[in-house]
């Protein structure tokens, strides 16, 4: 049985992008969201450290230096046009979530606090900025509770816990969207004249990562199998303080608040990496780093993880080597109790899941999986563009870390995702409710939920002899060693062939729970199957690359190349094989220039 | 090291009634509880439900009631259980749908009653940016802002077993949010919804909740202070 629904604007995913686009779409369009997770269980809860904006509340700061740090921070692959949209747009945004009753933490004088993040620099004295807003260490937690308590408020139409599974396209033309009720196993249409995906990243390709088990890269998967590229696939950044073993994420705002990395010997290795900003070196350098030193038997016990340190010891003793101040010109000094009334959450995640006490002790810690630079490729407006001349695919949207617009080029700067999603979130939501007041529906497809069908009927005709489980391990780590911080020819072409090897043995997968109410163990195996392709695509794209670029490290070309690679990668899921494309990166006030911290 | 791992199953396809299915395991004292889930699923049978994501403790997804308590999975280690037996059930006082899946629905319908918004239909400041609010200020509802939502209070209460209309725990704490922030401008309201026959007179302060919270909210103060609220008149 199909259940059809009929809605102006259908969002995909309820995280901070989905309910910014629902709430801006809905003041004018018919709108619902759909998601698989309720909304409140959304990666954006997760994010700890900050949202960035020039609001200048503690130090001078501008919005045009929050543009140039992006700019350097994504390694000259972000699209300058965009860059300098985000970060003016940024400064409303903050104040708008600070309207909307987001509790931000706050200055002596009231006003939203601000704090130190990697890569964001007064651009003169090129010395550490205080520019990511935050509330403690839960800004994401705030954020995603304050939009969903202003959804309540409007009313915003929610499908909670209804998984999308494929995207309608007809002529060329958006005609909605086909999801599945967990709840019931049913299938239903929605159809729409414009539908925004926000639907997050894909980080659970990789072993070691911070990233929920939601994060699967549905959206990605699912608009590439109906022939839309993904855009810089290769680049994915690898934040270095993940908790070790365990991948849960310690924020940069940690070393913002003057934590210190180590090596075994007790040396602060990132001063020979990045003299001018050290700790505070944007995260693709330091997870960079972190190898190297691994490479010359630096790590700790030989087991490729590092010490944080944030005791107040350490944090005054290089305070006052670094000859950092306060506001007031005062000199930066710290206590136990205030650093921990700045990171409680990490402090509660060291206690929980270490048994230890951050002001105390170190914390181990290692490159962890963290976020998709790449994905859909949209323009300002949040419009999917489909080809190399950025052709617009008329009523297909995309937003937050699912899109690719591209704000981050080949590194994301930290407190730059939080904005990304505020402000594209916003804007492709007024978009997409602007389109489809002039447009009228496309008509369904004849049987719209027969690729669906497809889809499930195969996972349930498997034979049997392959384990969903086992190629998800197998993937996971062929990924984190092949295709993780550091990469080769070589490696990146053993990943490609165990990925399709993998995809073979998939098919042989079969789901044994075969009813209809809350079957996650078929829509999990489904989710690998997304998975097994993002990996490929990834690989491909790396593997093409031939040079070394924010995210994007290659052994065997170290060098950034900007004659031959100043320029974004487009992939096609064509059948079985990859097809890759290239379109130029979009450059305004600031050529490209070499990059040091 | 070796455990008994317990785990509570029912498939309203098929079942009658639930039962609970046996498995035993070599796991690290390290290990989450979800982790053991994780590998009943990998390694044993596949088709256990239950809903998680994050994994460390912030989404909320998978609290359930783990040798007779109530946690998050992802939060409790198996040595903090100092046990080679685990038992894991779903939440009490919420409909069993499958396996540990319960219906969340009465505890969000409970949520959005007691107008868990800003609410301030004042004009802004008029250079359009922030409203000042100090430090001080802030600090009087820091802690109920750290609510995920997860239902391990409300589901702990024996209040709410016995009578699900009551708003519970997790919904005072989400009013008191409100209540107490300097910039809202509806607190009368709230303590109106709240002062009624199901409302915050229900807690008879038994103090589960508090226990039972992963994020160690105060939860127990947290309805003291609505309660004195209402009797005061004054936030
Ligand atoms: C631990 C951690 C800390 C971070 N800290 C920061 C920080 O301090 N600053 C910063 O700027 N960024 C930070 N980030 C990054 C940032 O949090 C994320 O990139 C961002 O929140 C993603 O938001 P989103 O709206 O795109 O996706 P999400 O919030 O993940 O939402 C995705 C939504 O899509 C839905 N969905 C997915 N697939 C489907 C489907 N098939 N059908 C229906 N619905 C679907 C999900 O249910 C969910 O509602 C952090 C990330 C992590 C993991
Ligand atoms: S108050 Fe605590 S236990 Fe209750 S819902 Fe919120 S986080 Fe969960
Ligand atoms: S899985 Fe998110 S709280 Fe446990």
């Amino acid at each position: 049985m199909t259940n059809i629904h009929q809605y102006d604007v259908v969002v995909v995913g309820g995280g901070g992008a989905g309910l910014m686009a629902a709430m801006y779409a809905s003041q004018r369009a018919k709108t619902a969201v759909i998601s698989k997770l309720y909304p409140v269980r959304s990666h954006t809860g997760a994010a700890q450290g900050g949202i960035g904006a020039a609001l200048g509340n503690l130090e001078e700061d501008s919005p045009e230096w929050h543009t140039f740090d992006t700019v350097k921070g994504s390694d000259y692959l972000g699209d300058q046009d965009a860059i300098e949209f985000m970060c003016h747009e940024a400064v409303q945004a903050v104040y708008d979530l600070e309207h909307m009753g987001l509790p931000f933490s706050r200055t002596a004088d009231g006003r939203i606090a601000q704090r130190p993040f990697g890569g964001h620099t007064n651009n003169v004295t090129k010395k550490p900025v205080r520019r990511a807003c935050y509330a403690s260490d839960r800004t994401g937690h705030m954020i995603l509770q304050t939009l969903y308590q202003q959804c309540i408020k409007n009313n915003i139409l929610f499908y909670d816990e209804f998984q999308a599974m494929d995207l309608l396209l007809v002529d060329g033309k958006v005609a909605g969207v086909v999801a599945v009720e967990l709840a019931t196993g049913e299938l239903h249409v929605f159809h729409a004249k414009a539908v925004i995906f926000a639907t997050g990243g894909h980080g659970r390709i990789w072993e070691i990562t911070s990233n929920a088990y939601a994060y699967t890269g549905d959206g990605c998967a699912i608009v590439a199998r109906r022939g839309i590229p993904l855009e810089d696939m290769e680049f994915f950044q690898f934040h270095p303080t993940g908790i070790y073993k365990l991948g849960i994420l310690i924020t940069e705002a940690v070393r913002g608040e003057g934590g210190i990395l180590f090596n075994k010997k007790g040396e602060r290795f990132m001063e020979r990496y990045a003299p001018t900003i050290k700790d505070l070196a944007s995260r693709d350098v330091i997870s960079r780093a972190m190898y190297l030193e691994t490479r010359a038997g630096n790590d700790v016990n030989g087991q490729r993880f590092f010490y944080l340190d944030v005791t107040p010891e350490t944090v005054n003793k290089y305070a006052e080597i670094d000859g950092r101040t306060r506001p007031d010109g005062t000199p930066y000094r710290v206590t136990a109790q205030e650093i921990l009334s700045k990171i409680p959450d990490i402090a509660d995640f060291c206690q929980t899941y270490l048994g230890i006490d951050p002001t105390r002790q170190p914390i181990p810690v290692q490159p962890t999986a963290h976020y998709a630079m790449g994905g859909i490729p949209t323009n300002i407006m949040g419009q999917v563009v489909i080809d190399e001349q950025n052709t617009v695919l008329p009523g297909l949207y995309a937003a937050g870390e699912v899109a690719c617009v591209s704000v981050h080029g080949a590194n994301r700067l930290g407190t730059n995702s939080l904005v990304d999603l505020i402000v594209f979130g916003k804007h492709s939501g007024i978009h997409a409710a602007e389109f489809a007041l002039g447009a009228d529906f496309v008509p369904l497809p004849a049987d719209p939920t027969e690729y669906v069908r497809e889809q499930i009927s195969r996972l349930h005709a498997g034979s049997g002899k392959e384990k969903a489980a086992a190629i998800a391990r197998e993937m996971k780590a062929e990924m984190f060693d092949h295709v993780g911080v550091f990469r080769t020819q070589e490696g990146l072409e053993h990943a490609i062939q165990k990925i399709r090897e993998l995809q073979e043995r998939f098919k042989d997968v079969r789901v044994t729970d075969s009813g209809k109410i809350f079957n996650m163990e078929l829509l999990q195996t489904w989710e690998l199957g997304n998975m097994l392709d993002l990996a490929l695509v990834t690989a491909q794209s790396a593997l093409a690359r031939t040079e070394s670029r924010g995210g994007h490290a290659r052994d065997d070309y170290p060098a950034r190349d900007d004659v031959n690679w100043l320029k974004h990668t487009l992939a096609w899921m064509d059948r079985d094989q990859i097809r890759l494309g290239y379109k130029p990166v979009v450059i305004t006030k600031y050529p490209p220039k070499e990059r040091t911290y | 090291m070796q455990i008994k791992l317990r785990v509570f199953r029912f498939d309203p396809e098929k079942d009658q009634k639930p039962r609970f299915d046996t498995f035993f395991m070599d796991v690290d004292p390290n290990d989450r509880v979800l982790d053991l889930l994780e590998y009943v699923k990998a390694d044993f049978d596949s088709s256990l439900a239950l809903r998680r994501s994050c994994a460390h403790g912030i989404c909320g997804s998978d609290a359930m009631r783990i040798n007779g308590r109530n946690y998050l999975a992802c939060k409790v280690l198996v040595k903090n259980l100092h046990s080679d037996q685990i038992t894991v059930e779903p939440l009490l006082g919420l409909r069993v749908i499958k396996d540990l899946i319960v219906d969340m629905e009465p505890f969000f319908e409970n949520y959005r009653s007691v107008l868990p918004y800003l609410i301030n239909d004042e004009a802004l400041p008029e250079d359009g940016k922030e409203r000042l609010q100090t430090p001080e200020e802030r600090d009087r509802f820091e802690d109920t802002t750290k609510c995920i939502l997860c239902a391990a209070c409300t589901t702990s209460c024996p209040s709410f077993w016995s009578d699900e209309r009551y708003v519970g725990p997790a919904a005072i704490v989400n009013a008191h949010r409100f209540i107490f922030d300097s910039r809202d401008r509806a607190a009368e309201r709230r303590l109106n919804i709240l002062n009624q026959q199901i409302g915050v007179w229900r807690c008879r302060t038994a103090f589960n909740c508090t226990e039972a919270c992963p994020r160690e909210i105060h939860i127990t103060t947290a309805i003291a202070e609505v309660k004195q609220a209402i009797l005061s008149g004054k936030v």
